[in-house]
């Protein structure tokens, strides 16, 4: 079990770099989606065979590789805009960025005192690296739909962190962090489009009238 | 009891948005807004403050914000009737909507026994409120609510890795993992210290992104700005005053676990940076609502500050909290109605509001005034005894950039402020039909009159409620 948990967390690691290196929003969409699902399905590995575990692997894996790709893919469908990503900084000087990230995230775990299997060994660091991978993601690409990919990337990670956790967590509770990630992007699409009507463009640059 | 509280506005936000008519709809705010204030108050009178599930309860500081979300909330709809009669060329449906259900996502927060529980409830709230930035359908406002949706939703998504990590050191401390308060509370003293500590930070940038403390502010101009005063004065009044608690009960647990000396800092670090960014910027500042927002930050870092404290700042701190919610709905929602009547926010062209608009402008005047700290209201008294702790505790770098801020706000909002009422009004803004009315002038002078109250005296059963949170905090008694 923790061998293929862990064959997955290196895969939810490679997609951090594929999402830093990709030029285009559409495979963008596509990579954040497959690590949804790469997501989804540790639950049931990390904690056996428990109904609510598998209730919320379905929950992750349905929202994070289908509802919400769609609903970003409409989003795009919608506009007439060019599909390459707008980076702020470069793909090379951002994928660096990510690998640093990865170090430091795996320093930072060996630091911090952890408990448990091997399983859970990597799930620290690895939920580390994505959250800081999200984060450079929301930093350094221009693009308002982009921005909402470097948010999921950061979810993702954070979701990782809560697999340590899946005891503590009320079922409601687990399901309503779920529920509140598909509202935020559905009213994050609406925004996206909003925008795009008022200025041609789902550029952030142009987002720049309110200053000092 | 929590029902009242929590459903009571769901169910009339579910009857906004079953009225058809754009005219009578806004009538559903202030009857489920007072009939909120009503269920809180026999609540906190009852004293029924355990839900009926294990993750709602109402804890000291949770009653204090839920009572001051309450008036602030009765407060704006009262005057929404008016403010959506004055736009009612605009669809309403939504505004409606999406104001009643934040009102039942704050109280949800001030329920909130649960880490997680209570993450759920301030992602939602940011979420509900979100639509009700982008009321003027303007490019501008289209700008403040991404950047408003876009960092607060960072930055709760921190809050919730802080959340997790919180629960993490319990079971890394030994104990099962955990993250209802009370538990937390309870074995407070066995938590594993890196990861408090890293929660403490991470869940002090979350929710201090939905205060808008300095350096996560960055939202909060433009999104005080852009918003309708009303909107303002709940967010201001309200929203923050949420995050704060949640602060609270995490501080709560730290210094449970007696790492007081490791949060204390932090908060008075992040406070003066708050306090110093503010009054830099609130310096020439034209446009009188971003000014506003400014005048949040700085008493969010006040807050902040006060907290890291310790004893000698938590009474101070708590009476502030209040002190702050009331006058920021005095000011928001003066600033409002002048906005209405100049169809401008920049004092370019704002001047003569106390000709123009006698009451308001009046307001407007008188909420500055409180707002700086001058006596003989409320904020005079919290600010003072916060100035207080901060000389009696040999803290004089502290004491002095506090001072230095006061007067740096003083001057900046002083220029802003009576550019604003005194003068002449231009012939433009003597001729937009907008004028004080009952409903427009009303809710933000009992707000006013409140202030006035509370820097004369407090009140025995408020004082006894501040006096609850000193003693939760794990304090004594606060100064008599």
């Amino acid at each position: 079990m923790s061998a293929t948990a862990d064959a997955l967390l290196v895969f939810v690691l490679m997609l951090n770099f594929v999402v830093l290196g990709s030029g285009r929003i559409r495979s963008l969409i596509y990579t954040v989606a497959a690590q949804g699902v790469a997501l989804g399905v540790l639950p049931v590995l990390v904690h056996p065979a428990g109904l609510r575990e598998a209730l919320v692997s379905i929950g992750a894996i349905v929202l994070k590789s289908a509802v919400i790709p769609r609903m970003l893919m409409r989003a795009m469908a919608d506009l007439p805009v060019r599909r390459e990503v707008q980076p702020l900084v470069g793909f090379r000087t951002s994928l660096v960025l990510g690998a640093v990230a990865t170090a430091a995230s795996l320093l930072l775990a060996s630091r911090l005192p952890v408990l448990g299997n091997t399983a859970v060994r990597l799930l620290v660091p690895a939920s580390f690296a994505t959250v800081l991978c999200g984060f450079i993601v929301l930093i350094a690409r221009v693009k308002a739909i982009t921005q909402v990919l470097g948010y999921l990337v950061l979810e993702n990670g954070i979701f990782l962190f809560g697999l340590l956790l899946l005891d503590a967590m009320p079922f409601l509770v687990e399901i309503g962090v779920l529920l509140d990630l598909f509202v935020a992007i559905f009213v994050m699409g609406i925004i996206i489009n909003h925008i795009h009507r008022e200025f041609s463009s789902i550029s952030t640059e142009r987002l720049s009238t309110l200053r000092e | 009891m929590e029902l009242a509280t929590i459903a009571l506005p769901l169910v009339g936000a579910l009857l906004a948005f079953l009225v058809r008519s754009n005219h009578l709809r806004p009538l559903v705010l202030p009857a489920f807004g007072l009939a909120h204030l009503a269920a809180t108050a026999t609540t906190l009178a009852s004293g029924r403050t355990r839900g009926s599930l294990p993750w709602l309860e109402l804890d000291p500081p949770g009653r204090l914000v839920l009572l001051l979300v309450s008036v602030i909330f009765a407060a704006c709809s009262c005057y929404a009737v008016a403010y959506l009669r004055l736009r009612s060329d605009r669809p309403n449906r939504v505004f409606c909507v999406c104001l009643l259900a934040f009102l039942a996502m704050m109280s949800f927060i001030t329920w909130s026994h649960h880490l997680g529980l209570m993450w759920v409830a301030i992602e939602t709230s940011t979420l509900t409120s979100a639509p009700l930035l982008y009321f003027n359908r303007t490019g501008r406002s289209l700008e403040a609510t991404w950047k408003y949706l876009m960092v607060g939703s960072v930055g709760i998504a921190l809050a919730l890795l802080g959340s997790l990590f919180l629960g993490y050191s319990s079971l890394a401390g030994g104990h099962e993992s955990t993250l209802l308060f009370d538990d937390l509370v309870a074995h407070a003293a066995q938590l594993s210290k890196p990861w408090l500590h890293g929660a403490f930070i991470l869940l002090l940038v979350g929710y201090g992104t939905k205060m808008g403390i300095a350096p996560m502010h960055t939202w909060k101009p433009d999104a005080y700005g852009e918003a309708p005063g009303l909107v303002g004065a709940l967010l201001a009044g309200g929203m923050t005053s949420c995050a704060f608690l949640a602060i609270v009960r995490v501080f709560h647990v730290v210094v449970a676990a007696g790492d007081a000396d490791f949060a204390n800092p932090l908060l008075i670090g992040m406070g003066l940076v708050s306090m110093a960014v503010a009054g830099a910027f609130m310096v020439r500042q034209r446009d009188f609502k971003r000014m506003l927002a400014w005048s949040s930050v700085e008493h969010m870092g006040i807050l902040t500050l006060a907290l890291g404290l310790g004893a000698a700042g938590a009474f101070g701190a708590v009476l502030h909290l209040v002190n702050n919610g009331l006058v920021k709905g005095v000011m928001f929602l003066s600033a409002g109605n002048i906005h209405r009547a100049y169809e401008s926010k920049s004092t370019d062209e704002v001047a003569g509001a106390l000709r123009r608009l006698p009451v308001s402008g009046a307001l407007f005047l008188m909420g500055f005034i409180a707002v700086t700290g001058s006596p003989p209201f409320a904020p005079f008294v919290s600010e003072f005894a916060i100035l207080n702790a901060v000389f009696a505790q040999r803290r004089w770098f502290v004491g002095a950039g506090m001072l230095v801020t006061f007067l740096v706000v003083f001057m900046g909002m002083a220029a802003t402020v009576l550019a604003v009422v005194q003068g002449r009004p231009s012939e433009k803004a003597a001729g937009t039909p907008f004028h004080d009315r009952v409903l427009t002038i009303v809710p933000p002078a009992l707000l006013m009159g409140a202030v006035v109250v509370l820097g004369l005296c407090v009140p025995a059963p408020l004082r006894a409620m501040v006096d609850e949170v000193v003693r939760y905090l794990g304090y004594g008694e606060g100064p008599p």
